[in-house]
């Protein structure tokens, strides 16, 4: 073996490796400061932080008065909390009767329980479609009313977080079946079929969320046959469905579209004719690859039906606005407005988390 | 050191690694490294995946940084100092797996980038090499397609001749045929043979026993992050004297 | 060999019902006569309910006069202007916030995405969170706040806060002082399009020596100083004449320089925040999708950093970031729509005001999808040319 001739003295090697990065100090040279510009940034930043956070901190919890009756109360700079605490049932719950308030609870305890189920991989497929419509019947009926010894209460009562999270769950789950046919039109072979399917999709994707709200509350009624009343809810409904659709459509053609040749040419090989080719070779492997995107539509869904308060619904965001008109707690704004974005940020974030990761899942299983 | 490429006749050493480890977080990658690449000299790397043989080639053009130990190329040393990486830089060409040709220009442009970024040297000037080496490399006629135009092998034979461009004193190849349909790997081997013959100092990561057979003036065997057995081929072949290269060898040379 | 030189017999026709062909068209003409059928069904309706509700059909009411004031417009407008013409002020003021908002955000984003790719640990948790906050609230949330802040949280006129001098902010909007117009400006101009042409020049002539002579020069420097020291050494060759119209307090409210009201800025602010969140996560998508191997043969070859992300990394990245850009461009765009909420007259809040006035429903949603319907196809034309330009060349 070729020996290298050393000419200094190196320290024996050791099998650990050295301390060459240990330490809080060493980590903030490496990361924080690892040259001029950076530095520049950091004093910059914590500087700006120093000047956001103190006071920020001390209004949010030092100053803050937490209890009071009225808003009176709340004089002082500090946040006032108490308007939470005294709102804050008519802000989750809108004008639902108060002795009727566990139901809308119950409510939203049954989507955060379909929502956390729904993660279990074992139940994707069928099970998954009879998980929700089974929940979304029964949320229909607790909030409705009417069966089984609850009081009934009409739909312009439901309000609040409630309201907005059917609106997302029913949009998104009937906008499916809906989006699946016409994303198999978009691919169809039929020119009449296919011209129509694009149609109504690049229409749908091309105009604002709101025009299409306005057009179901405005335009339906004018559609249905003269003394047919359709109810607002249902009206608001509608125009999500059709508005998901087109979008579902989009992200469903993609999972179709990713779907190998070989497979479409083995069923057909197989002799399998073209629903039966669909329903159980290329549907299931389309919809597993899409089940990510779903998660993000349902986010978006989530965020959009605030837009409802613009057509006189009251959704999660408008018994936010609707609290601040009490003349009792004026100008409270900011912990009105802070309160309602937590509770979105909280069931937006961590479902973005989860597709996130089920998206990181996909791509590594399908290195190619 | 100083901080230009020293002059380094034939027979005497370019490459140096002494005592040179490597860590990933606790995972010692190089345990000790101890290699002499003398100038003309053709070293062939072989060792089982995970050996740390890649790791060892992308410390000598600082792809890799190594915590201890020194690296020495054409006399300058390999530190943190960005003056002497570029220096190294421009005396090393490196050939990798995935060719990592540049897929928005051509292959005329691929092979004029470097020499005219780096090196300043007027276009013409440029180009003339380019199609001298694509000449070289018997691929004269795509010069002006893509990357993605190009069969592997086609883009492997590129990606070395946009190596050559750079005019480097050393080439490393990191596995070059390793991610190539069969019936391709023997046009860039003939095209590693070639430079071989020319007098190209070699460092080459591979699991071609064959090309090693007929190029390599040593062999290095590694295994799980140091160098277990050097020799010439000769020897290596007939007479491992480790185990562990018995091993190794009884399983890439069976049938 | 005799050869059989009769014609070969063609494929039996199947009879018509099993004919793949005459199956296809018979379920198009079902389709489409389902669809029709349905179409139809819903005009007649619509049609007997209007007239049941004495309501006018078609679009002779945008030659009447549209009798409400408008806030704020780009263009002259009274309420005795016709409806077309109030249509045309929303339309203006739509594409006047979207461009605004399109070029702050990707701004704003670009910078943000960039951030979260830096070697700065805090750097990067600072723009981490501020894509995950903004992201995940909806975007009327945000701009109800915005909206508040502006109009309840900020002071009246007389104590307006003063950001910078002359740039006050009041719960009336935000002023600022204007240049009053000078000659000079003339001169200014001119020698800003020189600088232009001059850097466009140097860039030319600076690409010719480094394709002849191989020496590289600092385009990039020289180019900017160009076309912003040229208009400022005219500026101070005229001794530096800078009339500032400032706004003063009269009365209630300020007079004289420019103004923005509070629902213009809460809608701008709303907008660029939201969007730049969005375009920050494409933008470090974009970066991160060119392959790690191209930086290390870019490396490999000896070229700097710089270098690098400019003609290896940036290139390709650009390809990435680009289509699902212009898709946010087109949200923004049709966020702007949710204007109507906080009382910026957008095409869609006169657009409403009117439907109610006129009663005519199903016109104004016409109008309003097919103006948005327009922007998008141009907008996708685009991105369509855009792509079929920079497509990478394969088999």
């Amino acid at each position: 073996m070729a020996d290298v001739d050393v000419t200094q003295e190196l320290p024996i090697p050791v099998e650990r490796p050295l301390p060459v990065a240990a330490g809080p100090l060493a980590w903030l040279r490496a990361n924080l400061f690892n040259s001029i510009p950076n530095t520049i940034l950091t004093i910059a930043a914590l500087y700006l932080l120093a000047v956001i956070i103190p006071p920020v901190v001390r209004w949010a919890v030092v100053d803050a008065v937490w209890h009071g009756e009225t808003g009176r109360a709340c004089r002082g700079g500090g946040a006032c909390w108490a308007f939470v605490a005294e709102k804050g049932r008519f802000i989750l719950f809108g004008r639902y009767p108060y002795a009727e308030h566990w139901r809308p609870l119950f409510t939203v305890v049954i989507f955060i329980a379909m929502i956390l189920a729904s993660r279990d991989r074992r139940l994707w497929g069928r099970r998954l479609a009879i998980l929700w419509l089974a929940g979304l019947a029964a949320v229909g009926a607790l909030m409705r009313g009417g069966v089984l010894g609850m009081t009934y209460v009409e739909t312009s009562l439901w309000n609040g977080l409630p309201l907005t999270l059917i609106l997302a769950a029913i949009g998104v789950v009937f906008a499916f079946p809906l989006a699946i046919l016409l994303a198999l039109g978009r691919r169809s072979r039929l020119p009449a079929v296919r011209a129509i399917c694009v149609g109504y999709i690049e229409l749908v994707r091309g105009v604002p969320l709101i025009t299409v709200l306005f057009m179901a509350s405005v335009m339906l009624p004018l559609f249905l046959p003269t003394g047919v009343t359709i109810d607002k809810l249902l009206r608001a409904q509608v125009a999500f469905i059709l508005f998901a659709a087109a979008y579902l459509a989009e992200i469903v053609r993609g999972g179709l579209q990713a779907i190998p040749r070989g497979q479409y040419e083995a069923a057909e090989a197989l002799g399998l004719g073209y629903w039966r080719r669909t329903r159980l070779i290329v549907l299931p492997q389309a919809l597993a690859m899409v089940i990510p995107p779903l998660v993000n539509s349902f986010i978006g869904g989530f965020k959009n039906t605030s837009l409802v308060i613009i057509i006189g619904l009251f959704d999660f965001l408008g018994t936010a606005n609707a609290a601040l008109t009490d003349v009792n707690w004026q100008g409270f704004y900011i912990e009105a407005y802070v309160f309602t974005a937590a509770i979105y940020w909280t069931f937006c974030f961590f479902m973005s988390r989860y597709s996130q990761m089920l998206e990181r899942e996909f791509n590594r299983g399908r290195r190619r | 050191m100083s901080d230009s490429a020293v002059e380094t006749r034939a027979g005497e050493p370019i490459i140096e690694l002494r005592h040179v480890d490597k860590w990933y977080g606790e995972f010692r990658a190089l345990k000790d490294i101890n290699l002499e690449v003398k100038k003309g000299e053709r070293v062939v790397v072989c060792g089982p995946s995970g050996s740390g043989k890649s790791t060892m080639i992308r410390c000598i053009n600082r792809l890799e940084e190594h915590q201890q130990g020194q690296i020495i190329v054409a006399g300058i040393e390999l530190t943190a100092n960005v003056k002497n990486i570029e220096a190294i830089r421009r005396e090393v060409g490196m050939v990798f797996q995935q060719f990592n040709l540049f897929p928005h220009l051509t292959v005329l442009e691929n092979l004029t980038l470097a020499p005219i970024w780096v090196r300043k040297s007027p276009r013409k000037e440029a180009e003339e090499t380019a199609r001298l080496y694509l000449e070289r490399v018997r691929i004269p006629e795509q010069a002006d397609k893509y990357p993605g135009q190009l069969s592997g092998g086609q883009q492997q034979r590129v990606a070395i001749a946009r190596s050559l461009c750079m005019k480097p004193e050393i080439m490393l190849f990191d596995e070059p045929t390793s991610a190539l349909d069969p019936e391709m790997i023997k046009e860039v081997l003939d095209v590693m043979i070639e430079l071989a013959r020319e007098g190209m100092t070699m460092v080459c990561v591979t699991h071609e026993m064959g090309f090693a057979r007929t190029v390599a003036d040593t062999m290095v065997f590694m295994d799980r992050g140091e160098i277990v057995e050097r020799g010439p081929p000769a020897e290596f072949f007939a007479n491992p004297r480790s185990d562990r290269t018995k091993l190794f060898l009884s399983q890439i040379l069976s049938h | 060999m005799a050869t059989d030189t009769a014609i070969p017999p063609r494929p039996a026709r199947p009879p018509p019902w099993h004919d793949a062909r005459i199956r296809g068209i018979v379920y198009q003409i079902l389709f489409v006569a389902v669809v029709v059928a349905f179409v139809a069904f819903l005009v007649h309706n619509t049609l007997v309910n209007l007239r049941r509700q004495n309501i006018a059909s078609g679009f002779g009411f945008l030659d009447r006069e549209a009798a409400f004031g408008i806030g704020e417009s780009l263009i002259a407008y009274s309420p005795a202007d016709t409806y077309a013409r109030a249509f045309l002020v929303g339309l203006l003021n739509t594409l006047y916030v979207s461009a605004l908002g399109i070029v702050l955000a990707t701004v704003l984003g670009t910078v943000m995405g960039i951030a979260r790719l830096s070697s700065n640990w805090l750097i990067r948790k600072l723009a981490q969170v501020y894509v995950e906050t903004f992201r995940n609230i909806p975007l009327l949330l945000q701009l109800f706040f915005w909206w508040a802040l502006l109009r309840e949280g900020a002071p009246a006129p007389r104590q307006a806060w003063e950001l910078l001098p002359g740039v006050l902010v009041s719960n009336r909007g935000f002023v600022y002082p204007v240049p009053t117009a000078d000659p000079v400006h003339h001169w200014m101009l001119l020698a800003f399009a020189l600088g232009i042409a001059g850097a466009i020049g140097v860039s030319r002539w600076s690409k010719r020596r480094q394709a002849l002579t191989g020496a590289q020069f600092p385009t990039g420097w020289v180019g900017a100083a160009l076309i912003l020291g040229l208009p400022l050494l005219v500026f101070i060759a005229a001794g530096m004449p800078l009339q500032l119209d400032w706004p003063e307090l009269k009365g209630f409210n300020f007079v004289g320089g420019g103004a923005v009201s509070p629902e213009f800025a809460a809608l701008l602010i709303g907008l660029t925040i939201y969007t730049g969140s969005f375009v920050a996560e494409i933008v470090r998508a974009g970066i991160l999708a060119v392959s790690w191997g191209q930086s290390e043969a870019a490396s490999a070859l000896g070229l700097k950093p710089g270098q690098c992300m400019r003609l290896i990394v940036l290139p390709q990245a650009l390809r990435v970031i680009v289509p699902p850009m212009t898709s946010e461009y087109l949200s923004l765009t049709k966020n702007s729509s949710l204007a109507v909420a906080i009382g910026y007259p957008d095409l869609v809040s006169i657009a409403g005001t009117t439907m109610n006035q006129t009663g005519q429903a199903v016109e104004g949603i016409a109008m309003i999808m097919a103006v948005y319907l327009a922007i998008s196809l141009l907008i996708s034309l685009f991105m369509n040319l855009y792509n079929r330009a920079v497509a990478l060349v394969e088999r």
